[in-house]
């Protein structure tokens, strides 16, 4: 599988080789100066507003910190804090982990069956595609936070729907039992961003695949097993890193839905939402970015099992650049 | 973009079709093939699939169907706004049908009237100078990147753009307290510098990203023409790859304008007095003074503010949908 390459990958590599990158050359010097001059403003920001802050916030999390008086060392204790003595952001870590495990394979699995399902015709599915992306567009802004507080209000339409099938749940929003996959849902119906790249992923298999598949008399799941997801392994891997990193992330809809309380119970506070409190209501500048950090190990965490196992599960073979 | 390895595929299709023919089972689980029948078929029939994809009328209604319900669930709470911004206040706990009893004009009159003492319009406004101020610096700075990163062979480019994809997966929040500091430090705080700086930096990986992308499917004949014609990298870059990168300029400035007018996060930390608020932080208030008392107000302020990102969906949505593909065809 790892020996097909495109051909065009070998053209576009060699002619970063093609000069030797020595002092003396003049070429290679204009080369460096133009390089690093066009690189001026990313590099400002990469260092002045990325990895700086990146270290002060490692540092900050090994002190107490309140903005007014300078920052006083005080070691582990933030982390000690955290999973010993602070039920509240324990509380947070389980709300943030069910959200991001449940929410973002159910995400997925509705962009990919809508994406086959749109694949299925391919003429007349470009209204659908638009219509099935447009909440990805506006699904984080507060305007759709207060329109899905009404959705799942008691009495909303949510409520009235599932009455009409005789599961009288009530309000969601206030129900410690339902507010997550509230959350859930939330995300699950911005699934139009994953769709359209999945779809474009399905779009470059080569439709011979299906064809000699379809000569051995393949049935249409055995297609599905052993053509289409091996050959989109790649993009599911990428829709999967970039979706769970993003969902650790949650903080607007779950903000506004609970008034910035993270109520009901706990169930809407969510690590980012607990640091921003820390930080910013209460001013303990430290204990939020080691919050901040904590919720970085988990995202890197998660990165490194998904990187790990995609060597297991993750086909490159006809990668389409 | 569909630069698929045909010369490449021969080679999985016979291994894919192997490991087809070992575990075929005649299941019918899928609707892709209506007419599955069990293996081995009639050679005219083998010769009619190979032909193509030519699906039952049938099999095309219940697709469409499907899809019909699917795409009314989905835009039901959009078109459950529309109606609600018509519904006078006292209708809401009462009336939970989707028409309004009595459809008024009052919220919106209420609405323009403002918030605190300060306008709607005064919000759009706001909202409208950061999101330019982001796009404008996000096309310059983005653009120079991608052209380093994509064109310009120099010691370090290597790391440094693995530095820049790194950044994609970063977290945004373990910078925001250290930007913060820096910010109050620097007195900045209740300024629009905070939430565009970052734009005229190249912050913003994604856009990178797109457009080396997009730069590296430009041919390189260009430059060589250019440069065999005494050419330096400015003039390149603003004669040659500029004018071609214009649809991933285009994509990128409405992305940025669209994510910098639902930002809520960095206007919530960084803006404090209620006439430089931009508009989700205005619609937070709103909705937290009035949520009980004049929920119908509440409600056009929210629809009010995402008709600009619809707009920007109906006009240009072929840009939207073929920058995300593209973003995810790399892997």
């Amino acid at each position: 599988m790892t020996v097909l390459t495109t051909t065009k990958a070998p053209v576009t590599v060699a002619p970063a080789r093609r000069r030797q990158p020595g002092r003396g050359n003049p070429r290679a010097r204009r080369e460096l100066l133009a390089g690093y001059g066009f690189l001026v403003p990313w590099l400002i920001g990469f260092f002045g507003l990325t990895l700086g802050p990146m270290v002060m916030s490692l540092y900050l999390s090994f002190t107490r910190y309140n903005i007014f008086t300078p920052p006083e060392f005080i070691g582990l204790a933030n982390y000690v804090r955290m999973f010993t003595d602070d039920p509240v952001f324990i509380k947070s870590v389980k709300v943030t982990l069910t959200y991001v495990l449940a929410g973002t394979p159910l995400k997925l699995a509705a962009a990919l069956g809508v994406a086959l399902l749109l694949n299925y015709f391919t003429k007349g599915s470009g209204f659908f595609r638009s219509a099935f992306y447009a909440p990805s567009l506006i699904g984080a802004s507060v305007s759709i936070a207060i329109v899905w507080r009404a959705m799942f209000g008691t009495d909303g339409p949510v409520d009235s729907a599932l009455g009409l099938i005789g599961l009288d749940l009530g309000g969601w929003v206030g129900n410690v039992d339902l507010a997550i996959p509230m959350m859930i849902c939330l995300t699950i119906w911005q699934f139009g961003a994953p769709m359209v790249i999945f779809l474009a992923g399905l779009q470059g298999i080569p439709q011979e695949l299906y064809e000699a598949a379809e000569v051995d008399g393949a049935s249409s799941l055995a297609k599905f097993r052993h053509v289409t997801l091996p050959m989109l392994s790649s993009v599911i891997f990428f829709n999967l890193l970039l979706e769970t990193i993003h969902a650790f992330q949650v903080f607007g809809s779950a903000f506004i839905i609970s008034n910035g309380s993270g109520s009901p119970g706990g169930m809407l506070n969510f690590m980012t939402l607990y640091m921003y409190k820390r930080g910013f209501a209460d001013m303990q500048m430290g204990y939020a970015a080691a919050i901040a950090w904590v919720v970085l190990i988990f995202v890197a965490i998660v990165a490194a099992l998904l990187f790990r196992s995609s060597k297991a599960w993750v086909h490159y073979a006809g990668e389409t650049r | 973009m569909n630069a698929t390895a045909s010369s490449a595929s021969a080679v999985p299709a016979d291994s894919a079709a192997t490991s087809v023919a070992l575990t075929t089972t005649a299941s019918n689980g899928v609707p892709a093939a209506p007419t599955t029948a069990a293996h081995p078929q009639p050679w005219a029939e083998r010769l009619r699939r190979i032909g193509g994809p030519r699906r039952s009328p049938l099999a095309m209604i219940v697709w469409f169907v499907i899809l019909l319900a699917l795409t009314a669930v989905i835009l039901y709470p959009l078109i459950w706004l529309a109606f609600a911004t018509f519904k006078p206040s006292s209708e809401f706990g009462q009336n939970f049908s989707l028409i309004p009893w009595e459809a008024t004009l009052d919220n919106f009159r209420k609405v323009l009237r403002g918030i605190a003492g300060v306008p709607l319009s005064r919000f759009f406004l706001n909202s409208l100078l950061v999101a330019c101020l982001a796009v404008a610096g996000t096309l310059i700075s983005a653009s120079m990147a991608a052209y380093a990163f994509a064109r310009i062979k120099f010691r370090g480019v290597g790391g440094l753009f693995t530095c820049m994809i790194g950044t994609l997966l970063l977290p945004f929040h373990v910078i925001i307290i250290p930007q913060y500091i820096m910010f109050n430090k620097m007195g900045l705080i209740d300024t629009y510098v905070p939430l565009v700086i970052g734009k005229f930096l190249a912050c913003e990986a994604f856009f990178v990203f797109l457009m080396v992308q997009f730069i590296r499917n430009i041919p390189r004949d260009l430059d060589e023409a250019a440069r065999i014609d005494g050419a330096g990298h400015p003039r390149i870059f603003l004669s040659v790859i500029l004018p071609l990168l214009r649809p991933a300029l285009i994509t990128s400035a409405i992305f940025a304008f669209i994510w910098s007018w639902n930002d809520f996060l960095s206007p919530l930390i960084y803006l404090t007095s209620p006439e430089r608020y931009t508009l989700p932080i205005a619609l937070r208030l709103f909705n937290d003074a009035t949520s009980t008392s004049d929920y119908g107000a509440t409600v056009a302020a929210s629809f009010a503010a995402l008709i600009p990102v619809l707009l920007f969906f109906l006009f240009f949505q072929r840009f939207l949908i073929q920058g995300v593909a593209t973003q995810g065809l790399k892997g």
